[in-house]
């Protein structure tokens, strides 16, 4: 009777409520933290000597990259932890997380395109980082449309775990070759995330919008984690009796 | 006779008595990489210089087309169950079928895609490396499309899933592979990209028979 | 503070279609994702309105 402490979590039924409850403070969390960070990258940083105020797009962009890598990450964690442990709450947590992960891999693209043709003139550069983030919205694309071709939720899961497993075992591998790829064809190219040297007005507003971007992130797993499990769990007993099934 | 011996000798026989899968393969490969000329002009050095890209794109695609059918041909008529049931480990015999059906589609077009380079205009040590790639490249792209095609086993449009699912990860393979050709018509050498190419197939022989059985069993549950 | 006006902080040094564009379309990804979520939250209250007798197993 050591373990259940934790792993009373992982039934949906407990978690549900829980999720219900805790994912509101998140979304306020998130506002919260969005306005501050916006207000000072917005209204107080500095304009940069050389990029003049075009940099100010780092405030989602640096932000939406580091939350796209983090949460490929964290979905590769629910899928170990779905396939080891066996539990469906992983699988739907894996699931929750796909289309925010897939989302800001968008934002990240868009931003950095944004920024790019200002900074040197042109919406998109074969850089590596660039690249690599392209891939990875293709991971998150395989992942998802695999999740979407089956009905059968148990093989779903499992499946999506798997392709999630492989993805960021090759991640590593993607970086690395298209790196090289990269110094090898354009030779030391711009970096893009290469900060302009950074007034501590700026790292504040960044750090600020990335703990917003989590917080979003959280709060919207949680709440697209109860979509799924009522979408799953409709019938079973305890859905139907409590009054949180709503 | 060893049931892996047994196993890979069938999926050959299988394949020889019905050619049009390996032949439709190889029949893409040349009708695409035969398409860019058309598409981009024939000037010679544009056609050096894209020719390497051009060929392992096709190759890559050409060896993706057949493999999602990999597995469903024993579903349908129950030898994949006896596979699963059968006491020999699953990740060997996933292995013969994999090695099968590279003799059968992968082969072939490490053997053509010469031909093709010279319609690029690749000199004969490119080719050389063009061919040594293809042959070290494309049995990591079976691998990898055999985790795709075991997990979409029985879906609805599974052709273009796997595809989807199996592409990001071939960008290696693509990156050391067209990049060899290039490096060697640079004058740099490609030793490292072969080397490279060679560490990622051992890696990938010893992981994804194991990954791919594990597949099979999830979507035969 | 470091505008001196509404119309200097919108033109943002002469960058403000790269930035305002930046920002706008992520505002509107996140709506998008927020509006798809309620709307399918939504669809699943519909299914089941309060009060409803419980249904049989599906399976």
């Amino acid at each position: 009777m050591s373990r259940p402490s934790l792993f009373r979590y992982a039934s949906p039924a407990v978690f549900y409520p829980l999720a219900g409850r805790l994912w509101p403070w998140f979304a306020v969390l998130a506002a919260g933290l969005a306005m501050a960070g916006l207000w000072i990258g917005l209204l107080v940083a500095p304009t940069d000597a050389q990029q003049g105020d075009a940099y100010r797009i780092i405030f989602i962009h640096v932000p939406a990259a580091w939350m796209s890598m983090l949460i490929y990450l964290v979905m590769a964690g629910y899928a170990a932890l779905s396939l080891i442990f066996n539990t469906r709450l992983s699988a739907m947590m894996m699931r929750a997380l796909a289309p925010t992960g897939a989302l800001f891999t968008v934002v990240a693209l868009w931003t950095g395109a944004l920024w790019g043709r200002p900074t040197w003139g042109a919406w998109w550069v074969w850089d590596a980082r660039l690249t690599s983030e392209l891939i990875l919205l293709f991971l998150y694309l395989g992942f998802i449309a695999l999740q979407a071709a089956i009905d059968d939720p148990r093989r779903a899961d499992r499946a999506g775990a798997l392709v999630a497993l492989v993805g960021a075992v090759n991640v590593p591998i993607i970086y690395f070759s298209v790196t090289w790829w990269n110094t090898l064809h354009q030779g030391a190219s711009i970096s893009l995330t290469r900060a302009p040297t950074m007034a501590h007005e700026m790292i504040t507003a960044m750090l600020l919008v990335t703990f917003a971007a989590w917080s979003y992130a959280v709060a919207i797993a949680l709440f697209r984690v109860r979509l799924i499990i009522r979408d799953r769990e409709q019938q079973a007993a305890w859905m139907q009796e409590s009054s949180e099934g709503r | 006779m060893s049931p892996v011996i047994a196993l890979l000798r069938r999926d050959l026989l299988l394949a020889w008595r019905r050619k049009s899968d390996a032949t439709t393969a190889l029949g893409f490969f040349v009708i695409v990489a035969s398409l860019f000329p058309l598409a981009v002009g024939a000037d010679a050095t544009l056609l050096r210089a894209i020719g390497p890209g051009v060929i392992w794109v096709g190759a890559l695609l050409a060896t993706l087309l057949g493999l999602p059918r990999l597995f469903a041909a024993d579903q349908d008529d129950g030898t994949l169950e006896q596979m699963l049931l059968a006491p020999q480990a699953l990740p060997v015999m996933v292995m013969a079928k994999i090695a099968a059906h590279w003799i059968v589609c992968g082969l072939p077009l490490c053997l053509v895609a010469p031909v093709l380079g010279l319609q690029y205009g690749l000199p004969t040590d490119a080719l050389l490396v063009l061919v040594a790639g293809l042959l070290l490249g494309t049995p990591i792209v079976c691998l990898l499309a055999a985790i795709g095609a075991a997990l979409t086993l029985g879906l609805r449009g599974g052709g273009v899933l796997v595809s989807v699912v199996v592409l990001p990860l071939d960008v290696p393979v693509l990156i050391l592979g067209a990049g060899a050709v290039d490096a060697t018509l640079n004058g740099l050498g490609a030793q490292a990209h072969l080397s490279l190419l060679g560490a990622l197939l051992i890696v990938f022989l010893l992981a994804t028979p194991w990954v791919v059985a594990f597949a099979l069993r999830i979507a035969s549950d | 503070m470091v505008w001196n006006s509404v119309s200097e902080f919108v033109a943002m040094g002469g960058y403000g279609v790269y930035v305002w564009g930046a920002y706008a379309v992520t505002a509107v990804l996140l709506l998008i994702e927020v509006l798809q979520l309620r709307s399918h939250r939504r669809a699943l209250d519909a299914d089941r309105p309060a009060g409803a007798p419980r249904l049989p197993p599906a399976r």
